[in-house]
């Protein structure tokens, strides 16, 4: 049975197109930050907080709290984002990213801002970390879930693979990882820097759940994620088929775009083509 | 003689009864490291994380975050250097409750060589914003520091040697033990050697010889690196002639950058000498050997004393 109906996903794909707003706009502000991470990972973001996870802003500590973790932390825009959506912290504060004197840092810092559960930015600690909250919850019998995100290019790192053995080992079964694979890191494509393909075949001879999905399909995210949290003897990987600076044109699978934020006038495109595509959602509602 | 990695396994099992949200985490060396005997006991609370320390520490960190106290242990070479960057940003950055608890500090770890002797984990973990640093003397006050990181708050590195050691304390006598107060073992007045873990003892016994020889010393134990305990370290600058620092890790970085820092600070007129290990890496051999190779026994503490009093 699907969790959802089709208003539900029309309402999702409005929040990931405000939520794109949301970082370009952070980001020109800013003028530093990382587009092209930010916004192939935002509709997975949107799902989990906007429909799949078991949250309350209100009460960002509850023990029972589903947990999300953003390994690949440069792309935090899109997580601030959605966490101000939520209701975590007013939506005004976003206009201060990486400000002096403001909580919302260049990276995520769990001891600042509510909702962000790992400090993270130096890639390749946060599956480690969620396997951490996973014991915990194995520990505690509760049945919280616990979710991660990695870059693609962020699985080069030798601690993401310790920390996929031990999650096998353990039968980390709450456990869900997103895999944000757009193929591209700073020094270019993922293939060319230091190859990661079979993504597939290298998760699943780890003992993961292997699914594979196109991470901007919102009706897929949702599927995946309900398939996940009924698969009960290993930890699920979900690897999201995304593109890099999805949503804006000029960004898109564009490596120019890893960190460096909008020009004016590349700003003013860029919303006026997430405009475009927010009034074209809206008429079809 | 008692090792102190013993009274650390068996100060687990205590602080495990007492608190059940105390889990501890090894990478393959459980045996060396003594938790193997809380994992006897609690073998749902331990988790061996196999030769993957990186991910241990980052896993810790998770753990804590769920109101776990994790102790995290491993060789001190492998407790810090390997995973400095898995300290930073998930244990010390994030104010994290982790413990970690490492054994195999300083060359006195012998035969396996410089790759196992760590000699730069006080200085890598006392640069570390939040971190606190503690090098215990003996298996008493090895049990009682546990004992107090069991039930502090925030990011914590204490280290052991490999070796047994005598016993300097009673446990009553350590009753009111705190973090980041230094302990006067024995008074003097001509000079105040300040030590660390491994070189507390032969401290004391240097203080014997120096007494035949006229002088008097006063022995401290300055347990805590970090926060280093200020107040003690003026007082023995203003009532004693002279100071010394001894501790078996680099002569760069750990106790006595510390205390120089403190002396440099408030423009302490004093005479004063850092004894540790020369800024090399050691080698393979017995013990005793690398300690009177490198400086750093009760002899050499005299030498020095008798040098910088005169």
């Amino acid at each position: 049975m699907k969790h959802y109906d089709d208003k539900t996903v029309h309402e999702l794909d409005l929040m990931a197109v405000k939520i794109r707003k949301h970082v370009i706009e952070m980001l020109y502000r800013a003028k530093s930050g990382h587009p092209g991470g930010s916004l192939s990972a935002v509709d997975a973001l949107v799902a989990l907080y906007f429909h799949h996870m078991n949250h309350n802003p209100k009460k960002p500590c509850d023990p029972n709290r589903d947990r999300f973790i953003l390994s690949k932390g440069h792309a935090v825009p899109a997580l601030y984002g959605v966490l101000a959506e939520s209701g975590y912290f007013p939506v005004k504060e976003l206009k201060r990213l990486r400000e002096i004197n403001c909580m919302l840092q260049g990276h995520p810092v769990c001891t600042y801002v509510p909702g962000i559960e790992a400090s993270t930015g130096s890639l390749g600690h946060g599956l480690s970390f969620a396997n951490g909250v996973a014991l915990a919850g194995w520990l505690d019998k509760k049945d919280y879930n616990v979710y991660v995100m990695l870059g693609d290019g962020e699985t080069d790192e030798g601690q993401v693979w310790e920390a996929a053995a031990v999650a096998s080992h353990y039968k980390l079964k709450h456990l869900t990882a997103f895999i944000d694979r757009n193929y591209l890191q700073i020094d270019g494509n993922t293939e060319d820097v230091l190859r990661l393909e079979s993504v597939r075949k290298r998760w699943g001879s780890f003992g993961w759940y292997v699914i594979e999905i196109d991470g901007h399909d919102m009706k897929q995210i949702l599927d995946a994620l309900d398939e996940a949290n009924n698969h009960k003897n290993q930890p699920t990987v979900i690897v999201l088929n995304t593109v890099k600076g999805k949503g804006v044109s000029f960004m898109e699978n564009n490596v120019d775009f890893h960190g460096v934020p909008p020009n004016e006038m590349e700003y003013n495109i860029a919303m006026k083509e997430l405009n475009f595509l927010q009034e074209k959602l809206e008429a079809n509602n | 003689m008692v090792n102190p990695r013993n009274a650390y396994g068996e100060t687990l099992l205590k602080m495990g009864k007492k608190h059940p949200n105390l889990v501890v985490l090894d990478a393959d060396l459980s045996k060396s490291t003594k938790t193997i005997i809380f994992a006897k006991k609690y073998p749902e609370r331990f988790f061996e994380m196999g030769i993957a320390e990186a991910n241990m520490m980052s896993t810790a960190a998770g753990l804590a975050s769920c109101g776990k106290i994790p102790f995290v242990s491993t060789f001190a070479v492998f407790a810090t250097g390997r995973v400095y960057d898995q300290i930073r940003m998930d244990i010390a950055y994030s104010e994290a409750n982790v413990k970690i608890f490492a054994t195999h500090g300083g060359i006195s770890v012998g035969k396996d060589g410089a790759s196992h002797q760590m000699i730069e984990d006080l200085a890598l973990m006392r640069v570390l914003p939040n971190m606190t640093v503690l090098a215990p003397s003996d298996a008493t006050q090895t049990g009682k520091i546990v004992e107090l990181m069991a039930e502090s708050k925030g990011p914590m590195y204490a280290r052991v040697g490999r070796a047994n050691a005598p016993i300097i304390y009673k446990e009553k006598e350590l009753k009111d033990l705190k973090i980041g107060k230094g302990i006067t073992v024995e008074d003097g007045s001509d000079v105040s050697i300040i030590a660390c873990g491994t070189m507390v003892e032969p401290a004391l016994d240097a203080r014997k010889r120096l007494k035949k020889s006229g002088i008097s010393a006063r022995i401290i134990d300055m347990h805590t690196i970090k926060p280093l305990d200020v107040d003690l370290v003026k007082k023995c600058a203003k009532e004693t002639n002279a100071i010394i620092t001894a501790e078996e890790h680099s002569i760069i970085g750990g106790l006595g950058s510390a205390v120089a820092e403190i002396i440099a600070d408030n423009n302490i007129p004093i005479k004063f000498k850092r004894m540790g290990v020369p800024d090399k890496f050691a080698e393979s051999g017995e013990p005793k050997d690398l300690l009177e190779k490198y400086k750093l026994n009760e002899k050499h503490i005299v030498n020095v004393s008798i040098k910088l009093v005169k």
